[in-house]
């Protein structure tokens, strides 16, 4: 079965999904190779959280398929998903602040013998596995609140990998992220990519950082992706320039007949 | 744990006069970072002070007495941590503790249900309030502040036009054994008490029910992309707290052997609760709170009513000291939980 899907982890095809009369997805194709690292990129409200979102099954898209292994699915739910292998990193990372970092690496996994938690093997486990991954907390029973914003990020993605995500969605996952804290998140999905076990869409902005860590950068406009080359044969430069240049050509454009639905483009989203 | 080993490494490096010091002075870090230490200190010093003031405090009756103003309370402000820590309010559980005894009353005398099937009932009835909080709340998302305070006032004119405001009996069955397990003799409502506060503080502690309410009050949007059923624990916490109301108002009921409708909207419970949950630490915002602590804020004010009373203090200045402890207590939570997040004690 993963034969026949090429070595492919994940690939959409023709994917489109509207919201009342905005069309956030026109026509989506992406192709995801297993171990690979997919940057994408895109300005506010080009649809990648949207696409994120469809991938992950938080939304149903109106039309295209989806494909994960190579295999066609239909993705009910995020909890499908999950099954499925496809787990999200979210910007706002789902970690809860009250509870201790391994509460929050076992968040809705917890290991129990009913009727209590096994919080001795949560511990033992979650530490072990931060050591594996090379993340670097004060210990596993401190509040999530003390950790800075990068360790954070880290045991959301260590999380993820440890509940056996096969493809791992990163919603920007350096926003907001210094740039010691943004190198260790780098570190982590550099070491992920080593190991060859997972293969990770990248949602970013700056376009220096994801260069280092991509293997591909796909480039998403008005709901298609409009440029996709492999990381070696493309630069900080050009990436820059095909944006601002579609800043551009919707400034002008929306100066000279000022549609309401394209307003949206460089604006929020 | 790998604290532990940390302490482990560090007393063997002290000298070995120093080590016992040490040791005291990490215990006494690790007391001030329970959320309970300081009101344990507080209900202990009253009750020394009270002790020392007026020997009576420590006779049979009174202690008596503290257990039971201290129980009802802490019955409904066990439940009350479970919904504040998920991040709602229940103000409707005072008006449930009024309904319950009368279902009781009713099922009972009129339709004839024997006594307990009547009690657990009540106790039924009184979770499907609770549900219809929860539901009202999430469903309809209105804040649970608004919505408990639609059913606090839809549940007291339910027991004011069935009881037409007149007290009932407790019902001829119910009278002698049950009526002394479920309240009336010396040390049932504190047995009761301890039972559901101890149960209780294992659910939020160690249980992923607990561990989920934690969450979904502390990050409601995580705790969703999680897979956590949030609804579900929300709705379920009002359901606990609506039917531990029903028990404390069945139990308060056969203790002073009337059922009476003219509780004030059971007002006075409520408040009480929420008082002793926000004494004990809990946060009002969600994600965190005890239930120890919400015990020991209910025998705080117990301690207080009870002490002041017997050494000649009139009841009014109680609200003084009530109003002034829930300030200290809430500005000292805010303040604690800062240090505790930047890292000391």
């Amino acid at each position: 079965m993963a034969a026949n899907g090429n070595g492919e982890a994940l690939r959409v095809e023709h994917i489109a999904k509207r919201f009342g009369g905005v069309t956030a997805l026109a026509d989506v194709n992406l192709r995801l190779p297993r171990g690979e690292v997919l940057g994408l990129i895109g300005d506010n409200g080009a649809g990648k959280s949207t696409l994120i979102k469809v991938i992950c099954g938080f939304h149903q898209p109106d039309a295209g398929r989806i494909f994960v292994n190579g295999e066609e699915v239909v993705i009910k739910s995020v909890d499908h998903a999950r099954a499925l292998g496809i787990d999200t990193v979210y910007q706002d990372l789902a970690l809860v602040n009250e509870l201790t970092v391994y509460h929050n690496m076992f968040l809705n996994r917890e290991l129990v013998r009913w009727p209590l938690l096994s919080n001795r093997r949560m511990q033992r486990l979650a530490r072990q596995h931060l050591e594996d991954m090379g993340v670097n907390v004060p210990s596993v029973d401190v509040e999530v609140a003390k950790l800075s914003g990068g360790q954070r990020q880290a045991i959301a993605v260590a999380r993820s990998v440890y509940t056996d995500a096969k493809i791992l969605l990163l919603d920007e996952p350096l926003a907001a992220m210094g740039a010691k804290e943004g190198a260790l998140i780098l570190d982590l999905v550099r070491d992920l990519k080593r190991k060859g076990e997972v293969s990770i869409v990248i949602i970013a902005h700056n376009f220096g950082q994801i260069l280092e860590v991509c293997d591909r950068i796909n480039l998403l406009q008005h709901g298609t992706i409009t440029f996709d080359k492999p990381t070696s044969q493309t630069s900080v430069q050009e990436l820059t320039d095909l944006v601002v240049a579609e800043y551009r050509a919707a400034r002008t454009r929306g100066l000279a007949q000022d549609p309401p639905a394209e307003a949206r483009g460089p604006g929020r989203g | 744990m790998s604290d532990t080993i940390e302490v482990a490494k560090r007393v063997e490096a002290a000298p070995p006069g120093r080590a016992p010091r040490r040791i005291l002075r990490r215990a006494g870090e690790e007391f001030l970072r329970r959320r309970e230490a300081s009101v344990l200190v507080v209900a202990v010093g009253l009750g020394l002070y009270f002790m020392s003031a007026e020997p009576a405090f420590l006779t049979y009756d009174n202690l008596v007495n503290i257990s039971r103003a201290t129980a009802p309370t802490a019955i409904v402000a066990a439940g009350m941590v479970l919904v504040m820590v998920s991040g709602e309010i229940d103000l409707s559980v005072g008006a449930v503790y009024a309904l319950a005894p009368f279902n009781m009353h009713y099922l009972i005398d009129y339709y004839s249900v024997p006594v307990i099937p009547a009690i657990l009932l009540a106790l039924l009835i009184s979770a499907a309030i609770g549900f219809a909080n929860g539901f009202i709340t999430w469903v309809f998302k209105v804040p649970s502040f608004v919505t408990t305070l639609g059913t606090l006032n839809l549940v007291i004119g339910i027991v004011l036009v069935t009881s037409h405001a007149y007290p009932a009996p407790i019902p001829e069955q119910a009278v002698g054994t049950i009526q002394n397990w479920l309240g009336a003799a010396d040390w049932s409502q504190l047995l009761w008490c301890v039972l559901i506060v101890g149960f209780l503080h294992l659910v939020l502690t160690s249980t992923r029910w607990g561990l989920h309410t934690v969450a979904v009050g502390g990050n409601l949007l995580g705790a969703t992309e999680a897979g956590i059923r949030t609804g579900r624990i929300k709705i379920g916490n009002f359901m606990i707290v609506a039917t531990l109301g029903g028990l404390a108002g069945i139990m308060d009921a056969f203790r002073v052997n009337t059922i009476d409708p003219n509780l004030g909207g059971g007002t006075t419970i409520m408040f009480a609760a929420v008082s002793a949950a926000v004494i004990g630490g809990t946060a009002l915002a969600g994600g965190s709170g005890t239930v120890i602590g919400a015990f020991l804020g209910a025998l705080v004010l117990a301690e207080l009513q009870n002490g002041m009373n017997l050494i000649g203090i009139s009841a009014n200045p109680y609200f003084l000291i009530l109003g002034a402890a829930i300030l200290i207590s809430m500005i000292a939570n805010v303040y604690l939980s800062r240090l505790r997040r930047t890292g000391r004690t």
